[in-house]
């Protein structure tokens, strides 16, 4: 719990109740007041709230305990120096009516009230563009709201053409008929996907070019959205786990482990020493794993196709060495709330030092090729360029938040798992190009590596998850031979962990940047609302920033170069 | 030693029936796209890849356009937005084409029974060969391949495949 955050804010709004949630500090507001609480927190230098995380909805209308109103919207803030997160909660009696826009603070809350809009019905006055952002235009109704059937699917017949709205975002960067006849040109319209080998998924990419030269870009995502948070409404705590396999599907073990984490927060669990070193080693095995599929791809993009080999070859190995660990290659559910599901096998040690040493080998290998190498140099440097304050407005976390030279990473700054103690270095970048992006990666890797080789000496003997009727599954031995265990098998299974009535938010350093849980529990066994608050979500509702102006093979190697997971982009 | 019409035309000539000649083209010259959303893509890209090399079966010349392309993929969840693409894709491909569902979510929704998700693309297109798994081992996609080849040997240059397939977007 953060003490000084709690005080500082209770200081600075004596009027709005607020209290203290995990680390969180939640601050409830009414409409009116909403506008210039959020300016406050974000301008005033004591409070500097300059991240605006993730921006969700909650419908209340099963809720056991009776609300303000049926809707609330919740606003999750973070100031990246003083490490303080704030909620936001602001009670929405008419959806329809809706709330002030947070968009003139920060233009990330653009894509995240979409979201909300799209997901709950909840309107934002004043903002740009309010349409629906992951369900398709044909769609009706709003499928997170409690009265919305999860199996009343809806046929989509076309796709929507998004004329409108690169025509205004033409028009926004200045570029309407008369300049175009000035310039003697016509404006050429091009789709990169939803289908198209660089968009590395299913992502369309709506270009207006000049040439070569992109004017305006819209972009439309939504593409695999598979309604993970409505699923995960519908499964105990620790049948979710599976469903976070699948959000970024290039590191499933971290999502997992921030997951498992996320619920443990809350229900107060500490978790085994073992557990915590084979979180870190996994979590940083997996962030390699991530980093290294992005860097081959987006050689790939650029025409380096040897690096593919050097970089994938390896990863392709170390599935051999996940498999033998947890059985499956791609989507391991390896955690369980209260720890993991099983420890090392017998001689791990040894198969993960080979795999590092090969990971490093191909590693150098590729940044042989890449680092003096006039063409990579020539295609990235000053591309695409992502300024430092740009980036924080957008939202972006992670590598390509450090890219931009800001050097927030959550395992120095709210440190779990003690990371506090492992010594690494977070690489930072000077320009926030693609450059610096992917020499960030690169050295990430070997960051990583470093921890895991420490961790691997420092890892204490002992159980890897905890003992605990309410939260773990009793031993095998105790289910067959006494009534308790019996009992206790059954409940867990059937009921879930009963996990206290609240609402908290958590988050974990993943490979793409801040992969935050947001949960609101009714105190049953599952979850009544689920919002994963995703990393890549929100660096691509700042894509077009930073291909504008630039040229559609830019475009390319941008998205490449950025890490966008279809999984966990549209949930 | 030839016996009939082949004794008397010498070692430079055989006699096949046409079905079998070109069904034995196309069996060893399948060109996929790969229409991957999701997850299976990535265990596509093993299967590609060198320690597996799909080039041993003849299919190593993954097309990124469908109309040079004879063997569709779906390596991953569809859902009702991307439907419509996918059925398009589909129908830019010349004939004769075939289609393999990649895992559990293309061939029946898998574990997103919900308001967004196909419940298996057959609702859309044709599937001749499944694949079972979240997602598949990069093996078993080679296994489809060989279905679709043994599939192939079977069929006849003559008859129109999937003629009168009514989907939910027909």
């Amino acid at each position: 719990m953060n003490t000084t955050a709690l005080e500082l804010l209770k200081a600075a709004f004596p009027d709005a109740p607020c209290t203290a949630s995990v680390d969180a500090v939640v601050l409830t507001v009414q409409p009116a007041q909403l506008e210039s609480t959020l300016a406050r927190l974000k301008n005033d230098p004591a409070l500097n709230f300059g991240l605006l995380l993730d921006v969700t909805a909650v419908d209340y209308l099963e809720y056991p305990e009776q609300q303000e109103a049926r809707f609330a919207v919740v606003y999750t803030l973070r100031n990246w120096e003083k490490n303080m997160v704030v909620q936001v909660r602001v009670p929405v009696v008419d959806p329809e009516a809706g709330i002030p826009s947070a968009t003139p603070f920060w233009a990330s809350a653009n894509w995240g009230e979409r979201e909300a809009y799209d997901q709950y019905g909840v309107r934002f006055q004043g903002h740009p563009d309010l349409r629906r952002i992951l369900n398709h235009w044909q769609f009706q109704g709003h499928p997170l709201r409690k009265d919305y059937a999860i199996h009343q699917g809806q046929i989509c017949y076309e796709t929507d053409s998004l004329e409108k709205e690169i025509r205004a975002r033409l028009a926004n960067n200045g570029v309407d008929q008369t300049l175009m006849d000035d310039i003697n040109t016509e404006i050429m319209y091009l789709n990169l996907g939803p289908s198209h080998p660089a968009t590395h998924g299913a992502i369309r990419i709506l270009t207006a070019l000049d040439g070569e030269t992109i004017l305006a870009n819209v972009n439309e995502i939504g593409y695999l959205h598979r309604g993970f948070e409505k699923t995960a409404e519908n499964r105990t705590y620790n049948q979710v786990i599976p469903l976070t396999d699948r959000l970024n599907y290039c590191s499933a073990l971290m999502n997992n482990i921030a997951y498992a984490k996320a619920v443990e927060s809350w229900l107060g669990i500490e978790i085994t020493e073992r557990a915590k070193f084979m979180r870190v080693i996994l979590a940083e095995f997996f962030r390699v794993q991530d980093h290294l599929v992005c860097l081959a791809a987006n050689l790939v993009d650029m025409g380096g196709l040897t690096n593919y080999w050097y970089l994938y070859n390896e990863k392709e190995a170390s599935y051999d060495f996940i498999s033998r660990l947890t059985g499956a290659r791609l989507t391991s559910s390896f955690t369980r709330i209260g720890g993991m599901y099983r420890d090392f096998y017998e001689g791990w040690e040894a198969d993960m030092e080979k795999q590092l040493r090969d990971i490093e080998k191909g590693t150098n290998d590729s940044l042989k090729l890449v680092l003096k190498n006039r063409i990579v140099h020539d295609r990235t440097q000053n591309v695409c360029v992502m300024p430092a304050d740009l980036a924080l407005s957008y939202g972006f976390t992670g590598p390509c938040l450090r890219a931009s030279g800001i050097p927030f990473d959550l395992r120095k700054d709210n440190p779990y798992y003690h990371y506090d103690t492992f010594d690494f270095t977070i690489p930072v970048g000077s320009k926030g190009d693609i450059y610096d992006r992917i020499v960030i990666r690169y050295e990430e890797i070997f960051q990583s590596i470093s921890i895991i080789r420490q961790a691997m000496k420092r890892i204490p003997k002992g159980p890897v998850t905890i003992r605990d009727n309410h939260v773990t599954l009793p031993p095998k031995a105790e289910i067959y031979k006494n009534i308790e265990g019996l009992a206790g098998h059954f409940k867990l299974v059937f009921d879930g962990i009963q996990v206290p009535a609240g609402e908290w938010y958590d988050s974990f350093e993943a490979a793409n940047g801040e992969l935050g849980f947001y949960f609101v529990s009714d105190g049953s066994g599952r979850p009544y609302k689920c919002k994963v608050r995703p990393p890549c979500f929100y660096m691509m509702g700042g894509f077009h920033e930073m291909i504008e102006g630039q040229m559609i093979a830019d475009a390319v190697i941008n998205l490449g170069s950025i890490n966008i997971i279809g999984g966990e982009l549209d949930r | 030693m030839a016996l009939g019409l082949e004794a008397s035309l010498g070692d430079s000539v055989l006699t096949t029936k046409v079905d079998a000649v070109i069904n034995w083209g196309r069996q060893y010259s399948l060109w996929p796209f790969v229409f991957g959303t999701a997850c299976c893509a990535i265990e596509f890209m093993s299967a590609a890849a060198s320690q597996l090399d799909i080039s041993r079966w003849g299919a190593e010349v993954v097309r990124f356009s469908p109309r040079q392309a004879d063997l569709l993929l779906v390596c991953g969840t569809i859902s009702y937005k991307q439907a419509p693409v996918l059925k398009q894709i589909y129908e830019q491909m010349p004939e004769p084409k075939w289609v393999v569902a990649m895992g559990a979510c293309a061939s029946s929704g898998g574990i997103y029974d919900n308001y967004c998700t196909v419940q298996g693309v057959d609702t859309i297109i044709p599937v001749d060969v499944y694949i079972s798994g979240c997602p598949p081992r990069p093996e078993a996609v080679l296994d489809a391949l060989m279905k679709i080849q043994d599939q192939i040997k079977g069929e006849t240059v003559l008859n129109d495949r999937h003629k009168d397939f009514k989907g939910i977007l027909d």
